[in-house]
């Protein structure tokens, strides 16, 4: 009653309105823990999602944070990866896993980025059609089929050019750079497809050639979009596994410094976790090691990830300024 | 008037992709320094004959022509003419403000930069020349360098003109250029056609029958793809001489 009154919705002597408010709000209250349920459901859910990043990074550091205290630094970042012997030398690894994502960025990206723009800008109506659906295909196929196309075709293809062995860090890049190149193609495209007819019709009303216009115009204005495609591109090839295991010879050592050096075999930080994870016995120092690596290679990849926000922030922060 | 033609369209039929014959024997002299007034209701093939007079047109497959358009005497279609050449000389600007991504600047010189011009001193005459030209200098002077989607929509149309005018091309194209503006804005644009047929060639889409009853030296009525009459400015919009002409000026239909 005292409530009522205080929302001055009736005089408190009609009798009939107060029954018919007090009815309305008991609904309203039934309503309210429906709201709060629902509005707290949401929540853990949305919370769930930190929570889980958050005990999977605890993970790997309790797992893996021996192998940064109990062997020096010196020698964990050694040159040499002996795990039987006690040695475990992690560079050899990481300089296996930059080569082989290195060369897979450097055939992705030009040969991604040209053929976007082919379907984007340049292809006729069929072949892009035709082109778009396929390359969606291409997404699909599973890395190991990949990997195993790699090593029955493509690593005596590369044996045969000259090289002592077919499965190298070129190999890998290979395989690498086409399992990048779906994504790095679809989602240039859209960034392409994007950009405003007005853009076009504008440069080349001015006298803009077809190519001038794709390059002064289409791309700068795509640009936030190409960097996301890139990245997303960077870290598909950057974390895939089974693959580059197959392919690229697994030998954890680091290449010599010569013209051929991409056509030596070497290891990936993923492909020594995958291959020695089921060997080592649980809690020991070669078991915390491959944990280790697990840290790196995230710190790695969020910092890529990071990278990647950043320069996408930076120009959609100063586009929004532009047109504000 | 006793010039030479500066356009001269020969018979000229288009046809689109659908089979809808957008343009049927279209034959029209448009000669330097006059203000041409293409007008008439929707779908009537305007905006078409305009893409045509750049080759603007070519951007569509299936399309099919016949007749020729001649700029200064040489047929536009013959296969030794630099496409984006002539669109250098006959330059478009589009019923939507269409600046480009980049600064007021940038905008101003991206077509000369394409034809191959780097000297910075003749960009920035140029530059100040063109907006002058399209009555835009003294509101973006103290800021030729902010983004150019930061101009209002009739200043982003001036600028069009303006990044047109940069070419010193012979004629201009105007495909509804007030359709996104204000009364205000139309004003300053149609004023300033005024100044600029001193120069150009001047060849517009209008937004109404009153706007190119302002702006026409000569003007030319088409309906479903033909040109039904040509006539200087005054003489069409009060003494039509075709009784369709008449109906649509007056409002009967369209």
């Amino acid at each position: 009653m005292k409530l009522l009154q205080r929302w001055k919705v009736v005089p408190d002597s009609d009798d009939s309105v107060i029954e018919q408010l007090r009815e309305r709000l008991s609904n309203l209250r039934i309503r309210d823990v429906w709201e709060f349920f629902i509005e707290r459901l949401i929540w853990l859910s949305g919370i769930s999602m930190i929570v889980i990043v958050a005990l999977i990074f605890l993970f790997l550091l309790r797992e893996g944070s021996a192998a940064f205290l109990d062997i020096p630094l010196r020698q964990l970042f050694g040159r040499r990866w002996y795990p039987i012997e006690g040695i475990f030398g992690i560079w050899p690894l990481i300089v296996g896993s930059i080569l082989v994502t290195a060369g897979a960025i450097a055939i992705a990206i030009p040969l991604g980025l040209i053929t976007a723009i082919y379907i984007g800008e340049i292809a006729p109506d069929w072949q892009r059609d035709l082109l778009k659906p396929i390359i969606e295909v291409l997404a699909g196929i599973p890395s190991i089929v990949l990997g195993f196309l790699g090593w029955i075709a493509l690593a005596p293809l590369i044996q045969r050019l000259g090289a002592p062995t077919g499965l190298t860090i070129f190999t890998g890049s290979l395989i690498l750079a086409y399992m990048s190149l779906p994504t790095i193609i679809s989602i240039s495209e859209d960034a392409l497809y994007a950009v405003p007819k007005s853009y076009r019709n504008g440069a080349l009303a001015i006298g803009a050639t077809q190519w001038q216009t794709i390059w002064r115009v289409v791309l700068p204005a795509a640009r936030s979009g190409l960097v996301i495609a890139i990245m997303l591109g960077i870290g598909r090839a950057i974390g895939e596994t089974m693959a580059v295991m197959l392919v690229t010879g697994n030998a954890a050592n680091i290449p010599d410094l010569t013209p051929g050096l991409i056509f030596q075999p070497a290891r990936t930080m993923t492909a020594t976790i995958a291959a020695e994870m089921g060997e080592v016995a649980q809690g020991s120092l070669h078991y915390s090691v491959l944990f280790g690596i697990g840290i790196i290679l995230f710190v790695i990849t969020f910092a890529i990830n990071s990278i990647a926000s950043r320069l996408v922030g930076v120009q959609e922060a100063g586009q929004r300024q532009k047109r504000g | 008037m006793p010039m030479e033609p500066l356009l001269s369209i020969k018979n000229l039929y288009f046809t689109y992709e659908d089979e809808i014959e957008a343009l049927r024997d279209i034959s029209l002299d448009i000669y330097p320094h006059e203000v041409f007034v293409l007008f008439g209701p929707s779908r009537s093939g305007k905006t078409t004959l305009l893409r045509l007079l750049n080759r603007l047109s070519d951007l569509k497959a299936g399309c099919e022509r016949q007749g020729l358009i001649e700029f200064k005497g040489k047929n536009i279609f013959d296969p030794d003419v630099v496409v984006s050449d002539l669109r250098r000389n006959i330059s478009m600007v589009f019923a939507l403000p269409s600046p480009l991504p980049g600064s007021i600047y940038d905008n101003l010189t991206y077509g000369l930069k394409m034809a191959g011009i780097r000297d910075t001193a003749v960009l920035e005459e140029q530059v100040e020349k063109s907006l002058q030209q399209a009555a835009l200098w003294d509101e973006v002077k103290d800021r030729l360098h902010k983004s150019a989607f930061a101009l209002s929509g009739g200043q982003q149309q001036r600028l069009c003109i303006a990044r047109s005018l940069a070419l010193e091309p012979e004629v201009i194209l105007l495909d509804n250029p007030t359709s996104g503006l204000d009364p205000l804005s139309t004003s300053v644009v149609e004023d300033s056609l005024q100044e600029l047929k001193q120069y150009y060639c001047i060849i517009m889409v209008p937004h109404s029958v009153q706007q190119a009853a302002r702006v026409a030296d000569r003007a030319g009525f088409m309906l479903d793809g033909e040109l039904i009459e040509v006539e200087r400015g005054a003489a069409l919009f009060t003494r039509p001489r075709d009784q369709r002409t008449e109906d649509y000026i007056t409002g009967r239909f369209g």
